[in-house]
């Protein structure tokens, strides 16, 4: 075969790939305006039905806010935290650096259900604390880290530290130089990182289960809770197209802001 | 006063550190690297039957059980055939594309194709997974699009779960590929080429061989992230049992914490002896 024809094919394989990523989320979208309950194909007619059904669901509001308030604190906290180990990695080589790093992508590295079950049992039989709204934003903040941890890095590393030593020569002292240099070289980063820890909270389900209060749902387990109740998978659909695009807005934005592709990596 | 704080502070670059380390590593370090020690330990101990509160006595009666009951040998078997088939999928599907991407694709192309594949793996798991169980349905589109063809949707079952795995982790195969081909010099394939190679031989000769970490790198992803799956087996797998599951169940409906410390620690005994296995192809440094 030419190599001219080995392109083409590669390029089809390339072109099938992405539309076999892309293909369920686009359906899952179509399907929340299927008027067929049971998503039957191809739509014997379209409504908008479901959707006007699910801002009177009041399951499905309780678990957006709860998911809500869990993603803004987990990723209040893990802005702190990440941003501080960003810091310290990359302005000082200091003795068990690489154990940092390798500590701060530990738990999205570990399979969900091993970093879950840990922190179920640390908080139960360990500190013998109650699950509840509280434990659940300790465990997602645990993972969203390394996500804020890797956007500032980046960050950091690009930007160099001319400037910053051009404004302490200056007579600036080290919170003032902080304030008008480095946080504003920062801002778009902060904001990128930010954006992806919510995101990645907010889909969140493994650590989740084992991690918030009985009563209390999430979106994605709320969907999980209503997915083999068939008089519920028209809402659970819409619920499903709300989060695809409440993940990949934010994921776009990122890498719009961040300028960085590998913005993006979750690793 | 501040200026003193500053300037006692510009002096002390250890205690800088100190301070910016200090919380990161307590919330890490501590809470986090205790919980998964917490956990492992947890795993020699055992549940009172009655009441399920964990009795410390040390055993190893949990891991004895796992070796010798055969239904956990099953599951655990069938776990990592599981994890295998979707791993060698995932590389036959990945490579193709990230051939493409990295050494015919134009820069600003290139550019578009990674954050094309980027976005996807920040939608939600559980939805990706609800959108196959509605694909493979018995009414759904795969059985629309297959069935003029004389083919019927697989259903739901083990080949439905390796599929949606498949699906699920592909991107973390694209990714690492697409790195290693990119970073793979011009100058070799060309020279390969001089030396009078046909293409298939200098890929074979060359390409293989020198993008073969990459490929390792990205199946460290595919292998453990399968390996401590459950959600997905619920959602499309049937009746089928992966290890998760029964982590899943002991925490849950059987109230059995120590039992499922010990079944947590198959995959993460198992990721290590892979990570082990791996170390010599160089695939850690493509992480």
């Amino acid at each position: 075969m030419t190599s001219r024809g080995v392109r083409y094919l590669l390029l089809a394989a390339l072109v099938l790939g992405l539309v076999v990523i892309y293909f369920p989320l686009l359906l899952v979208l179509l399907n929340s305006f299927n008027a067929d309950t049971t998503f039957g194909w191809p739509p014997s007619a379209l409504t908008f039905e479901w959707w006007t059904r699910v801002a009177s669901n009041e399951g499905a509001l309780a678990a957006l806010r709860t998911s809500v308030v869990a993603g803004l604190a987990a990723t209040g906290i893990a802005l702190v935290l990440g941003t501080m180990a960003a810091f310290a990695l990359q302005r000082y080589r200091f003795y068990g650096r690489d154990a940092v790093s390798l500590l701060i992508i530990l738990p999205i590295a570990l399979p969900g259900i091993v970093t879950g079950i840990a922190l179920n049992n640390a908080f139960r039989t360990v500190l013998g604390v109650d699950l509840g709204l509280l434990t659940a934003v300790v465990a997602h903040a645990t993972f969203c880290i390394v996500v804020v941890f890797n956007n500032v890095i980046a960050r950091l590393r690009r930007v160099g530290g001319d400037l910053r030593e051009a404004s302490m020569d200056l007579g600036a002292d080290g919170f003032t130089t902080f304030r008008l240099v480095t946080f504003p070289m920062l801002r778009s980063a902060l904001l990128a990182g930010g954006l992806l820890a919510f995101a990645l909270s907010f889909d969140e389900i493994i650590v989740t289960t084992f991690t918030l209060g009985a009563g209390l749902e999430t979106l994605p387990i709320w969907i999980l809770n209503n997915l083999f109740r068939p008089n519920q998978a028209p809402v659970v659909n819409v619920v499903a197209a709300v989060l695809v695009l409440a993940s990949t807005i934010p994921v776009y934005l990122a890498q719009r802001l961040s300028g960085d592709t590998n913005s993006g990596g979750r690793l | 006063m501040r200026r003193g704080v500053a300037a006692f502070l510009n002096r002390k670059p250890g205690l800088r550190l100190s301070i910016l380390l200090s919380a990161p590593m307590a919330w890490l370090g501590l809470a986090y690297l205790g919980a998964l020690a917490a956990l492992f330990v947890t795993a020699f101990w055992h549940a009172d039957p009655f009441t399920g509160t964990v009795v410390t006595d040390w055993s190893l009666d949990n891991f004895e059980t796992l070796v010798t009951d055969s239904v956990y040998r099953t599951i655990t078997f069938r776990t990592i055939g599981i994890a295998v088939a979707v791993t060698l999928v995932d590389v036959v599907i990945a490579f193709p594309m990230a051939f493409h991407m990295a050494r015919f694709a134009s820069p600003r192309a290139r550019r578009v194709l990674v954050i094309a594949v980027l976005t996807p793996l920040w939608a939600s798991y559980l939805v990706k997974a609800y959108a196959w169980r509605t694909m493979l349905s018995g009414n759904g589109i795969l059985h629309w699009l297959l069935a003029p063809v004389g083919l019927s949707s697989p259903g739901y079952g083990l080949t439905a779960t390796v599929i949606t795995l498949s699906y699920l982790w592909l991107p973390y195969m694209i990714l690492p590929v697409y790195a290693g081909l990119e970073r793979l010099p011009d100058s070799l394939v060309d020279a390969s080429g001089d030396l009078g190679a046909r293409p298939w031989r200098t890929f074979r000769s060359v390409i293989l061989p020198l993008t073969f970490p990459a490929i390792v790198a990205g199946s460290i992803f595919t292998f453990s992230l399968s390996l401590g799956d459950y959600i997905t087996v619920r959602i499309v797998g049937g009746a089928s049992q992966m290890l998760g599951n029964v982590v899943f169940d002991n925490v849950g409906a059987a109230n059995n914490l120590p039992f499922a410390a010990t079944v947590a620690t198959v995959p993460v005994v198992i990721m290590l002896g892979y990570l082990a296995a791996v170390r010599r192809t160089g695939a850690l440094e493509n992480l």
